[in-house]
C-alpha cells in the first residue's frame, strides 16, 4: 500500500539525509504478507528496519514509539484511532513528531 | 531672515507642538472625568485583576509618573467605556465578534507569562498592547546578547540586566494603563502555586522540559487554562491544555522522553522568527480564552514547519480519565507538587543553559585547557581532533585542528590514522606516536570520542576538559563563544 510518512520535531535526524517526508510503498502487516491487516504495529517495525538509520532507541521503545513522540494518522492522534492496533488504509498519511521544549 | 531667526522659529514650533500635546492630554483627562461622572457610582470591577495585584511584591503599575495608575480605567457597570480606552482600543471595538464585551473581558483578565524569552517576547508585547487587566511576567534570567536575535522585547541597553525588568519596561512603554507585575525569579515548585494562583490564564513560554511538566501540573491543581508553545530549530508547536476538556501535558506525555531526545535552543539553534510566530499565536489563544471569543486550540495541536511554510492542525486526545494528575482518580496534591522533583523526573535541568557534564574518562585520559596550551607553547608534536558537527566547525575553530564529527568518527578512523602519520613525519622525534587531543564545544562529545578512540587502537587519545568553552574562559578570552 502507498503511505506518506512524515517525521518532525527532530525525528527526521534519524533518517537518511534528514528527509522529513517519505512516500513509501510497503506492506505493514505483521508478517509482511499482502493479505494480513495493515496496522500501526506493523508500520512501526517496517519503519524501524527500513527508514531509521541511526539510534533506533530515539524512535522505538519496546514495541511502541518512545515517550515524547506523537503519532498522527491522517492528522488525528493515534490514541483516538486504536494506537498500535490502528488499521491503515491505502494513501494514509502518518506523522511522527517529537515534542519540542525550546523557546 | 538670518540664522538666528530660523532658530527662534524652531523653538516656537517645538513649544507649540508641546503645548498641543499637553492640550490633547488634558482633553483626554477631561473626557475621562466626564464619563466617570456620567456613569455615576462606578463599581470597582475586575475581581481577577484585583486578586492578581494583591499581595504581589513589586511593580504593580508604573508608567514612571503616578499618572499611569490614575489613567488605568475599568469599564463601568453601565457598559460605557472610558474615552481613552475607546480611542486606544477602537480597532478592537470595531470588530463585531469582539467589540465592547471582548475588550471588557480582556481588561478584567489577568495573564501570567512564564518566560520572557523567544516565545514570551511577542506574548508579553501583544498582551500588554491589547489591554489585558493584569500582566505578570516571571523569569529569573538576565538578558544576554545572544538572546536578542529572537527575544525581541529586549534591547541592547538591557544586556546583563533582568529579563523581567526589561520586558516590563518594554510593555509599560507600549501601554502604561495596564497593571504589570514583575516576578524576578525562576518558577519552581516551591513558589509556583503562590504565583500562578493570582492569575486567570497561564502562558508557558519556557525553554525546558521539567518546567513544562511543572507548569502543567500546577495549572491542573489550580484549574487554570494553559497556553503552551514551543519552538526549536525551524519548527514550532502550540496547544491549549486543561481547558474545555483538553488534556493536560501529562495526558499527552505521561512519561518523559529520554534525555538524548531533548534538544535545546542553546545546542540545536533556533531561527528567531519561529518562536516569534508561535508566541504571537500564544497571545492570540490567550486573548480568545480570556474573552471567550472564537474556538481556542483545545484538543488540537498546531504544528508549524517554517522550512516548508506549512501549518498543520491535528486532533489530539482529550483529557485522560486515568491521568495521574488530572484524571478522575488523581490523588496528586498541592503538598506533593511542592515536593516533586521535576529535574529528577525528567533527568534534565530546569534551564536551557546549564549542560549536564559527563564524566566518562579517568583523569589520565584528560587534560585541562591550560595544560594543553602549555604543550602547544613547548611545540610538542600533536594532532588536535575537533569532533563537533561540521557546521559548528565553520563557526570557529582552533588553528590546525582536524574536524571529524563524532557521528562519523568510527567510519573515518582511516583518515585520522593518515593525519596522525603526517604529524609524526613532520615532527622531529620520529618513532613515538604523537599525542592525539580531542576537543568539542563543551567537553562531553570529546569524552565519548576518546572512549571510542581508545577502544579502536588510539591509546594516546586525550580529552580536553570543558572543550572550546573552557578554552575561551581560561586561555583565550578573544576566542569567540557561541
Amino acid at each position: 500500500m502507498h503511505l506518506t510518512l512524515e517525521f518532525g520535531g527532530g525525528l527526521e535526524l534519524l533518517l537518511e539525509k534528514s528527509t522529513k517526508v517519505h512516500k513509501v510503498d510497503c506492506q505493514p502487516t505483521m508478517d509482511g504478507s499482502e493479505g494480513g491487516k495493515a496496522t500501526m504495529k506493523g508500520l512501526l517495525s517496517w519503519v524501524k528496519s527500513n527508514l531509521i538509520k541511526e539510534r533506533p532507541e530515539m524512535f522505538i521503545k519496546g514495541d511502541s514509539v518512545r515517550p515524547g513522540v506523537l503519532v498522527l494518522i491522517n492528522d488525528c492522534d493515534w490514541e483516538l484511532c486504536g494506537g498500535l492496533d490502528a488499521e491503515l488504509e491505502d494513501k494514509d498519511v502518518v506523522v511522527f513528531i517529537s515534542t519540542l521544549h525550546g523557546g | 531672515m538670518d540664522g538666528g531667526g530660523g532658530g527662534r522659529r524652531e523653538v516656537v514650533a517645538g513649544e507649540l507642538e508641546r503645548l498641543r500635546a499637553e492640550r490633547q492630554e488634558l482633553d483626554i483627562r477631561i473626557r475621562l472625568l466626564e464619563s466617570e461622572l456620567e456613569a455615576g457610582s462606578a463599581a470597582p470591577a475586575s475581581p481577577a485583576g484585583e486578586d492578581a495585584a494583591a499581595g504581589v511584591e513589586d511593580g504593580l503599575c508604573g508608567g514612571g509618573s503616578g499618572g499611569a495608575c490614575q489613567t488605568r480605567r475599568e469599564f463601568v457597570e453601565s457598559g460605557a467605556l472610558p474615552a481613552d480606552m475607546i480611542y486606544r482600543y477602537s480597532r478592537h471595538l470595531l470588530l463585531p465578534d469582539f467589540g465592547v464585551e471582548g475588550q471588557r473581558k480582556l481588561s478584567r483578565s489577568s495573564v501570567l507569562v512564564v518566560g520572557a524569552g523567544g516565545l514570551g517576547s511577542p506574548v508579553a508585547l501583544y498582551l500588554a498592547a491589547c489591554g489585558v487587566g493584569v500582566l505578570g511576567i516571571v523569569d529569573g534570567d538576565d538578558v544576554e546578547l545572544n538572546n536578542l536575535h529572537r527575544q525581541i522585547i529586549h534591547k541592547e541597553a538591557y544586556v546583563g540586566r533582568s529579563k523581567v525588568k526589561s520586558a516590563a519596561d518594554a510593555c509599560r512603554a507600549i501601554n502604561s494603563s495596564i497593571k504589570l507585575v514583575e516576578h524576578h525569579h525562576t518558577l519552581k515548585p516551591s513558589n509556583a502555586l503562590e504565583i500562578v494562583r493570582k492569575y486567570d490564564i497561564v502562558v508557558d513560554a519556557t525553554d525546558n522540559l521539567p518546567t513544562r511538566y511543572m507548569i502543567s501540573d500546577c495549572c491542573v491543581l489550580l484549574n487554570k487554562p494553559l497556553i503552551s508553545g514551543a519552538a526549536l530549530g525551524l519548527e514550532g508547536q502550540l496547544t491549549v491544555y486543561h481547558h474545555n476538556g483538553s488534556p493536560c501535558y501529562r495526558c499527552l506525555f505521561p512519561n518523559p522522553p529520554p534525555v538524548a531526545a531533548c534538544q535545546r535552543c542553546s545546542d540545536s539553534g533556533v531561527l528567531g522568527v519561529v518562536p516569534g510566530v508561535i508566541g504571537c499565536l500564544q497571545a492570540l489563544e490567550a486573548i480568545k480564552v480570556a474573552t471567550d471569543v472564537g474556538e481556542p486550540l483545545c484538543g488540537r495541536m498546531l504544528l508549524f514547519d517554517a522550512l516548508s511554510a506549512r501549518i498543520r492542525i491535528v486532533k489530539i486526545r482529550g483529557s485522560s480519565p486515568v491521568c495521574t494528575i488530572c484524571g478522575e482518580k488523581s490523588v496528586f496534591t498541592q503538598e506533593e507538587f511542592q515536593k516533586f522533583d521535576y529535574e529528577k523526573f525528567t533527568e534534565s535541568p530546569m534551564s536551557d543553559k546549564s549542560t549536564p557534564s559527563l564524566s566518562l574518562l579517568p583523569d589520565s585520559a584528560r587534560v585541562t585547557c591550560t595544560e594543553y596550551k602549555r604543550m602547544i607553547d613547548k611545540g610538542e608534536p600533536h594532532l588536535l581532533l575537533d569532533v563537533r558537527p561540521a557546521h559548528h566547525f565553520q563557526i570557529t575553530s582552533l588553528p590546525q585542528s582536524l574536524n571529524i564529527p563524532l557521528s562519523v568518527l568510527e567510519e573515518k578512523l582511516p583518515l585520522l590514522e593518515i593525519s596522525l602519520k603526517e604529524t609524526m613525519d613532520t615532527s622531529a622525534a620520529s618513532d613515538e606516536q604523537p599525542s592525539l587531543y580531542v576537543v568539542c564545544r563543551r567537553g562531553n562529545d570529546s569524552q565519548s570520542a576518546v572512549q571510542l578512540l581508545r577502544e579502536k587502537g588510539f591509546p594516546s587519545a586525550k580529552d580536553i576538559v570543558g572543550g572550546l568553552q573552557s578554552w575561551a574562559q581560561d586561555v583565550d578570552p578573544d576566542f569567540p563563544a557561541y
